[in-house]
């Protein structure tokens, strides 16, 4: 009796004082490199605040079809989850975010890059802090363009990647001109198809939303592609996504890979690469004549759904692990050039981070991608490599299965576009957008 | 019984069926060997067989990034809890089935098997929501009790046939000697269906342990199994077949040396009533 | 003959599994129907009203919906197929004596104890990468163009790999049924000057004919619900989405839960055809 009536009192006394008392958190987070280092840290964060964390890591696809589930049922089973630059705004926009619009004076939020801010904002409200960002960008072997007798430009066209990778290309040595993604899936060969597509001309929709796959842009991206790496890709391109073009690029077995920026610091990183020494950068590609490149946005962010009971030290998280002092802390244990890209302006301001080779590229990169302005032609959505609307993920997965089937040589370009064209147009028709 | 066979034959049937033994568990094989490489060792061409520097970096590797005890621990719990728990709903039921049959009774144990034809996705949502009201979202209770009923129609059509393999006269005997039911059930018919029982709890260990869709999807941290541990690695990033090969061995290690060392009850009694 | 009072106490003991089970199928099912008539959207706000037939009218008249069924149907007839023909002759040779017959019996059974995840991802990555799996080192070593097998023979990859998993199962079962064969029967007909080939098509086969029905129709119940093993290698791209998977799109992906119930309906139906047409044989062989 005596003993429970202390600890009331006692409970109360803390409440009244506004001490916050030490919780544990549960992370839902995706499984990359970035991700798994930050966990490494985690003891830093309880040491100072007294929150304990759990992780729930999983697999890209996994994760996302696990927290979609938990947040669109409200289930509650996660106090932060780790999101894109996809979900967040469309999530905001139902309410099912908390919004970040109190962070503390240090956290700084102007310092976010305003591509970043922008793409994780709905109606001005951040909702989610950019964990990295990235863009997408030209890796290329320095050595194999010397041989090749060609220079890389800082700005290269369609054409000259063909070029390069014509000169570039060895099958004896096992050496693949150029390595892009193939892989079916909406965040990965669907992804890199949709840049490709912009920076021919191309567009997902016209402003009435009718799908434009009956397009010539759009034959003319597909024709391209499938000719690049059919005569100099590697073999079963359909099947590689970012991950196997990663470990064929650090295994030297291709001479350009076109992909996200935050590959540069995994083949620069001696430990895993073995042509850490020798990768040049230059900005994604266009067609000859077309204004937009072939460069995507992207951002890896920390969201708190809306209803969970631990909000505060959710944010004590959250500015824990997107702040100044986190980049900071990495930088003295693991190098500079090792720090989450792609978030905050002070990165690139800051003076080791500018002698790292691939940060400038990076930071173009990214202020050359516009989501509010992706393509040749207006259109009604934001988002580059993707179109900000709750059924696009599932609609670009299938049309992305279809270009797979092309590029595995299972049917013609023309039928997958046909095909892309119904299901495309189906799907927004069954969600009443048509 | 036996027949005589020459050495010559004998020799020839063990070459042959060590060659497709051996063929058959290669892929497990090359995985564990695999844990131990470096990762420039995995993919090395030609592939290095033994020749290599064994390492347990992989291993230490993933341990430091999950907590692997806690997975195994949940795994363990939710296949032993849920199989318990469907074999004392079983055993009463294939009881009544296999001794009292009625008209009704083959049709009941189809329309069981045939609740198993449910597509788990189709009904993700319903069962999510239903959780989340019942407070039951990654609890161990939950979980067991999900795996328990995906299992349940296994289990009682493994217990019938057995139970129908036994002789009526036993019981009858045991009834006139005033046996009540309670008795009959606890005193003759499980100690005679002890090796059918065995491998039904064996079977059904297997498939739960081995669930990967409710187990994956209705849990988070605290009931999380070895399914959950190796939906994190996947597809990380860079080389990683020697990291890949290390949780995979991680996560089937256990159950295949359970399966090996209970190998002889499982062929004994895996027959579903299929031997008359 | 079992009394009246025994009967009752029989429907007693059967009820709690009756009972669950009727609730773990008809709690969901009622569910299910219900959303399958709803325009349910999660990523929309949830349930925005009724929707009438109107998803059972798009799933079936969606492009996906024919080739989903017929890749369901190859997929479990091409695994069944395989493991009952190859179990069978497997069966016939761990029954011949030889040295290490228990080891071997090992060997062959380890697979069915490998997680459906852990094995997609172990054939996926270690053997058909096309650059650096086992296979593509095999086919170079004897100088020829290694085989993209996730997307050139997508198909033909995942029954494989399924198979893999469940030759185990049906050799166990198989082999338990050739055990019990009276060897003696087996001897006279050698006597009488049966060749290999007769004693097994007039003695061996229709022994097996009962523990065959069981192996496929066990198999048949987790074959028509495999996931794993597609979600890990193709994503259902390059013609191996099955029905389940394109459910698994519509509710997932698309996070259509109103359209993805009709899809699991037409799946139920299909599967309830699947199980009449099996029904009919195993009821058959079951009164045996």
């Amino acid at each position: 009796m005596k003993l429970s009536n202390a600890l009331r009192a006692a409970t109360a006394l803390t409440l009244v004082a506004g001490v916050s008392q030490a919780e544990t958190i549960t992370i839902a987070t995706v499984n990359n490199g970035d991700m798994i280092r930050m966990q490494g840290y985690t003891d830093d964060f309880t040491e100072k605040t007294g929150h304990e964390v759990e992780w729930v890591t999983l697999e890209e696809n996994v994760l996302r079809q696990r927290v979609t589930t938990d947040i669109s049922t409200n289930g509650g089973q996660f106090d932060i989850m780790t999101i894109g630059m996809y979900e967040t705004p469309i999530w905001g926009a139902n309410g099912w975010l908390v919004p970040l619009d109190d962070l503390s004076e240090e956290y700084d939020v102007d310092d976010i890059l305003p591509a970043m801010r922008g793409g994780l904002s709905n109606d001005g409200t951040l909702y989610a802090a950019p964990f990295y960002g990235e863009s997408s960008m030209v890796m290329y072997r320095t050595d194999l363009m010397e041989e090749a007798g060609l220079e890389m430009p800082e700005a290269p066209s369609w054409q000259f990647i063909r070029e390069a990778a014509a000169a570039m290309d060895d099958p004896e040595n096992d050496i693949n001109g150029i390595c892009l993604r193939g892989k079916a899936g909406w965040g990965e060969g669907g992804a890199f198809i949709t840049v490709t597509g912009n920076s021919f001309g191309a567009r997902w929709f016209d402003e009435n939303w009718n799908a434009q796959f009956d397009q010539p842009n759009w034959k003319e991206a597909l024709e391209f592609y499938v000719n690049l790496m059919n005569d100099y890709g590697p073999d079963g391109y359909a099947t590689n996504g970012f991950n196997e073009n990663l470990s064929l690029f650090q295994q030297g077995k291709c001479g350009m890979w076109i992909d996200a920026t935050v590959a540069a610091s995994f083949v620069t990183n001696p430990d895993d690469s073995t042509v850490a020494d020798s990768v040049g950068f230059a900005l994604a590609p266009n067609a000859e004549g077309v204004e937009k490149r072939s460069n995507w946005l992207w951002a890896w962010a920390l969201a708190i759904p809306a209803g969970t009971q631990k909000e505060d030290a959710a944010k004590e998280f959250i500015e824990w692990a997107t702040s100044k002092e986190y980049i900071e802390l990495v930088a003295e244990n693991e190098g500079w050039a090792n720090v989450p890209p792609g978030a905050r302006t002070s990165l690139y301001e800051t003076p080791e981070y500018q002698e790292v080779p691939f940060a400038q590229m990076t930071l173009d990169s990214i202020h050359a991608a516009d989501p509010t302005d992706p393509t040749v032609d207006p259109v009604p959505y934001v988002g580059i490599q993707f179109v900000a609307i709750p059924e696009f993920a599932g609609i670009a997965t299938e049309v992305s299965q279809e270009f797979s089937a092309v590029y595995a040589g299972q049917q013609s370009i023309d039928e997958a576009l046909e095909k892309a064209q119904a299901i495309t147009n189906e799907a927004m028709e069954a969600a009443g957008y048509r | 019984m036996a027949r005589a066979v020459s050495t010559q034959r004998k020799t020839l049937t063990t070459a042959l069926a060590w060659a497709i033994g051996l063929v058959i568990f290669f892929p497990i094989l090359w995985t564990v060997l695999t844990s131990f490489k470096t990762e420039a060792q995995a993919i090395a061409n030609p592939p290095i067989f033994l020749n290599f520097d064994w390492t347990l970096e992989n291993y230490a590797i993933v341990q430091e990034r999950s907590n692997y005890m806690r997975f195994l621990w949940n795994s363990v719990i939710l296949a032993g809890g849920s199989t318990l728990l469907g074999i004392i709903i079983a055993v009463p039921a294939a009881w009544s089935m296999a001794f009292v049959p009625s008209k009704r009774t083959k049709d009941i144990l189809l329309w069981m098997l045939s609740t198993k034809m449910l597509p788990a996705v189709g009904v993700l949502y319903p069962i999510y929501l239903l959780f989340i009201k019942m407070g039951l979202l990654d609890s161990r209770a939950g979980m067991v009790i999900v795996l328990m009923l995906i299992n349940l129609p296994i289990i009682v059509w493994m217990l019938y046939t057995y139970f129908r393999e036994i002789p009526g006269e036993i019981l009858e005997a045991a009834r006139m000697d005033g046996a009540t039911l309670k008795e009959e059930l606890i005193y003759i018919l499980t100690p005679m269906a002890i090796p059918g029982i065995a491998s039904t709890v064996l079977l059904n260990f297997i498939l739960a342990w081995n669930e990967a869709f409710w187990t994956l999807n209705l849990t988070a941290v605290d009931a999380a199994p070895l399914t959950a541990f190796i939906a994190s690695y996947s597809s990380p990033e860079g080389l990683f077949f020697a990291k890949l090969s290390a949780a995979s061995t991680m996560a089937i290690a256990p159950i295949l040396i359970l399966g090996w060392f209970s190998q002889k009850q499982l062929v004994r009694g895996l027959t579903f009533g299929a031997v008359k | 003959m079992a009394t009246k009072a025994s009967r009752s106490a029989a429907r007693l003991m059967m009820a709690p599994a009756v009972i669950l089970l009727m609730g773990w199928m008809l709690v969901p099912l009622t569910m299910t129907v219900w959303f399958s008539f709803r325009k349910y959207l999660p990523l929309r706000g949830g349930d925005l009203g009724p929707a009438g037939f109107d998803n059972y009218v798009r799933f079936v008249t969606s492009s996906s919906f024919w080739p989903a069924v017929w890749t369901t149907l190859i997929i479990v007839g091409g695994v069944l197929l395989i493991t009952v023909v190859l179990g069978i002759l497997l069966a016939l040779l761990l029954d011949q004596p030889m040295w290490g017959q228990g080891v071997v019996r090992i060997l062959v059974i380890a697979p069915f104890f490998v997680m459906p995840t852990v094995s997609a991802l172990v054939w996926k990555n270690m053997f058909m990468d096309p650059t650096n799996g086992l296979f593509a080192h095999l086919w170079r070593l004897f100088g020829a163009e290694p085989v993209a097998w996730l997307s050139e023979a997508s198909m033909g990859s995942i029954v494989m790999i399924v198979s893999w998993q469940w030759l185990p199962f049906a050799t166990l079962i198989l082999l338990t049924a050739i055990q019990s064969l009276d060897s003696e029967q087996l001897e006279a007909a050698e006597m009488d000057g049966a060749g290999p080939l007769q004693r097994f098509g007039h003695i061996i086969l229709p022994h097996l004919g009962r523990a065959i029905t069981i192996v496929i129709l066990i198999q048949t119940i987790f074959l028509l619900s495999i996931f794993a093993e597609i979600f890990v290698t193709t994503g259902g791209a390059f013609g191996t989405r099955t029905l389940t998977y394109l459910i698994f799109q519509r509710v997932l992906e698309s996070q259509n839960v109103g359209l993805g119930s009709a899809g699991g309906v037409y799946a139920i139906i299909l599967a309830n055809i699947v199980a009449i047409f099996l029904m009919r044989i195993v009821g058959k062989n079951l009164d045996a």
